[in-house]
């Protein structure tokens, strides 16, 4: 009888604390965890009594890596509580910082966190000792990614110009312009991406997935859509709660996500491409195609190549975008006095659903008199996919056990990493227990 | 010419939401640069290579919040010969230090509302409040430029030029014309830090405080002038509550208005 024991105290180049513990006796996986020890901050307890035109700045906080994605769910969700829709321009400039933050969290990704496993560097910065252009091209595109978001938001991190019914204020037509300029290289530098890492070594690997993600009748997805699966499920985002339970399990300080009767579930890049190729833009496309790269695709590890792909069409979207833009009015549409703004008129409730860097990002509030928040619930793409970056460990490891101790913990590293998992904004929500000093 | 020996700079995470540590991989025209004149010898988020101690720099993001963190930061400051706090949260406790003003008994209603497995501290606390700090570095996040230029002070064993005056003076500085004065927008930039070069009022918004109080900020004043825009108590209350909810100044004035 043989038994072995992985274990990685701190799991690196991913956002937040994890660890991972994987036990294996008689070539059997007999217990597989990502152990998330990122301490809670509890941001839907502290929501409460907020007004609702803070919760945009306030859920930008769970995540450095994807504010756009938390102010994005959180308007979208306000909004449909007011039963306002933005459209038109306003509708497309939204479209356009997503874009910025897919640009800026992909490139981050690719070259900085999941690259140098396949290539067998501790990090991005010994590996530019050898791959210095690769990671240099890496870089520029990120800054392109984060000069989006920087122009539209404000600044990278925690932008300050999104709010409910659009922005504070337009951008102005001739940094559009330059922004334009820099995009052009952007798409050449996403194109090259999505050959090089088509090119990487990938191991077999291809588990029977369910994908989710949002689907939407005429775009690659961003802000709206329907929730569906690779398996038949088509529900509307309002629907999340009926379709997705969270469970709770003693060795993560995160809620785990399940389509309930079903099982773990696949969001992010890979449910998106194979759920929507044929909404990617031509360009993209055929870069996919030859990249060898079509929907259907159930190997994990090639969610670096799909990265690129999204990272392409992103660049390719936002110049379409700046191509037919037109400064509307108004930089706002403003939120009609009615029901829930004022004192004495009863509470309504909102949902929104995003397509986050790393997959479903769904908010729920409840808005009362004043204003203010009186309940609110969010369910981060991390905390869904957990369950399935441990079954892929489980199904992973017995395939490889005549690899090395340290090689086999480096491949397991490598299969959490192919969700990008931000370990932050898994563990924001939970509730609490009381520890007294 | 070679140098002796290169600095070793380590990043330290608590509770926080990355976004400070991220600011250094967001310097993408200096990383490569940086990379070269330190060794990082502690950084998760950007490499699994974790070289021992002693460090010559550490730079910690995040709150104290759990009785595990709270041992753990006197271990980092054993381990490093300086030690530089970098954002809100790890300065002031962050957003997250709003559980510092909510009742026991209502944590108490939710913990028994879902058997939980997890433990946590009553509040949060910044760096400060556990071990010695040589710099704070204030922002919500802090600023790319500031934050080079904080390494690069301290590797040079000198001090970082971060002016502590408000953002109201910032406004001055870029031209901006004041959305208090003009348009009678709300704004915390008068009591607010300098960092982020005035960023709201140059978008039509009011300041709300990323990089914490200023230097002896008449705040009493400022919620005199907000009363008299009409600002009711309860959202002064919420003003003062943000990123910084648990810097001195900010906490006593939202005490105060709560009254």
């Amino acid at each position: 009888m043989k038994s072995k024991t992985i274990k990685l105290d701190n799991l690196a180049r991913v956002e937040g604390e994890g660890a991972l513990f994987i036990k294996i006796k008689d070539g059997r996986v007999i217990d597989a965890r990502l152990n998330i020890f990122e301490p809670p901050r509890f941001f839907e307890a502290f929501l409460r009594g907020r007004h609702f035109s803070e919760v945009a700045d306030i859920t930008a906080r769970i995540c450095g890596i994807c504010p756009v994605a938390y102010q994005m769910s959180a308007v979208h969700a306000i909004e449909s509580a007011f039963g306002m829709r933005v459209e038109g321009q306003l509708r497309a400039l939204r479209r356009l910082i997503y874009c910025g933050e897919w640009i800026e969290s992909h490139a981050l990704h690719i070259h900085l966190l999941h690259a140098p496993d396949f290539l067998g560097y501790d990090d991005a910065m010994k590996m530019a000792v050898d791959h210095r252009g690769i990671v240099e091209r890496g870089l520029k595109l990120k800054k392109a990614g984060n000069e989006i978001v920087a122009l539209l938001g404000g600044r990278e991190i925690h932008p300050i110009n999104v709010r409910v019914g659009g922005f504070y204020k337009l951008p102005a037509k001739s940094d559009l312009r330059s922004l334009a300029e820099k995009l052009k290289w952007a798409r050449e530098a996403a194109l090259e991406t999505v050959r090089w890492t088509a090119g990487l070594p990938f191991p077999d690997f291809e588990p029977d997935y369910e994908f989710v993600s949002l689907r939407h009748p005429e775009e690659y997805p961003f802000n709206e859509g329907r929730i569906v699966s690779s398996k038949g499920l088509d529900f509307e985002i309002s629907n999340f709660s009926s379709h997705i339970a969270e469970e709770h399990v003693e060795h993560s300080n995160a809620l785990q996500g399940v389509l309930k009767g079903r099982g773990a579930y696949m969001a992010g890049p890979m449910a998106r491409f194979n759920n929507n190729f044929d909404r990617l833009s031509r360009i993209a496309q055929e870069a996919a195609a030859e990249a060898g790269m079509t929907a259907g695709c159930h190997n994990p590890f090639r969610s670096i190549v799909v990265r690129s792909i999204e990272t392409l069409y992103a660049c390719d979207e936002a110049l379409r975008i700046l191509d037919q833009y037109e400064a509307p009015d108004h930089p706002a549409i403003e939120v009609e006095a009615g029901p829930g703004t004022g004192p004495g008129t009863g509470p309504r409730t909102g949902h929104g659903c995003t397509e986050a860097p790393r997959g479903l990002l769904y908010h729920r509030y409840r808005i009362g008199d004043k204003g203010l928040i009186e309940d609110a619930v969010i369910v981060p793409p991390t905390s869904q996919n957990q369950k399935q970056i441990e079954e892929d460990l489980r199904n992973l490891v017995p395939l490889h056990l005549d690899l090395s101790q340290e090689k086999l913990t480096w491949l397991c590293e490598q299969a959490v990493r192919n969700y990008d998992p931000c370990i932050s904004c898994a563990t924001h929500f939970l509730k609490l227990h009381i520890d007294r000093v | 010419m070679k140098r002796k020996e290169t600095p070793k700079l380590a990043l330290w995470k608590f509770a926080s939401c990355d976004g400070c540590q991220l600011s250094l991989l967001d310097c993408e025209d200096e990383l490569l640069a940086v990379a070269g004149a330190v060794q990082i010898s502690h950084f998760l988020e950007a490499s699994r290579a974790v070289v021992k101690g002693p460090y010559d720099l550490s730079l910690v993001e995040g709150s104290i919040t759990t009785a595990h963190d709270a041992e753990r930061i006197h271990q980092v400051r054993r381990a490093s010969k300086r030690l530089v706090t970098i954002g809100a949260c790890a300065t002031a406790g962050g957003i997250q230090a709003l559980r510092n003003f909510k009742d026991v008994r209502e944590f108490i209603k939710i913990v028994y509302a879902t058997p939980e497995y997890i433990s946590a501290l009553e509040t949060s606390t910044p760096i400060s409040a556990h071990v010695k700090v040589d710099f704070e570095l204030r922002g919500c996040p802090i600023s790319k430029s500031q934050l080079i230029e904080t390494i690069s002070a301290f590797l040079n064993n000198r001090k970082p030029v971060t002016p502590p005056h408000s953002v109201c003076l910032e406004c001055k500085l870029r031209g901006n014309v004041c959305v208090m004065v003009a348009h009678g927008v709300p704004c915390l930039g008068p009591v607010t830090h300098a960092g982020c070069g005035a960023l709201c009022p140059a978008y039509n918004r009011g300041c709300f405080g990323c990089f914490g109080p200023q230097e002896t900020p008449n705040t009493t004043s400022l919620s005199d002038q907000l009363s008299r825009l009409n600002v009711q108590r309860d959202e002064l209350v919420r003003m003062y509550r943000g990123f910084n909810a648990g810097a001195k100044p900010f906490r006593r004035e939202s005490e105060k208005n709560e009254e």
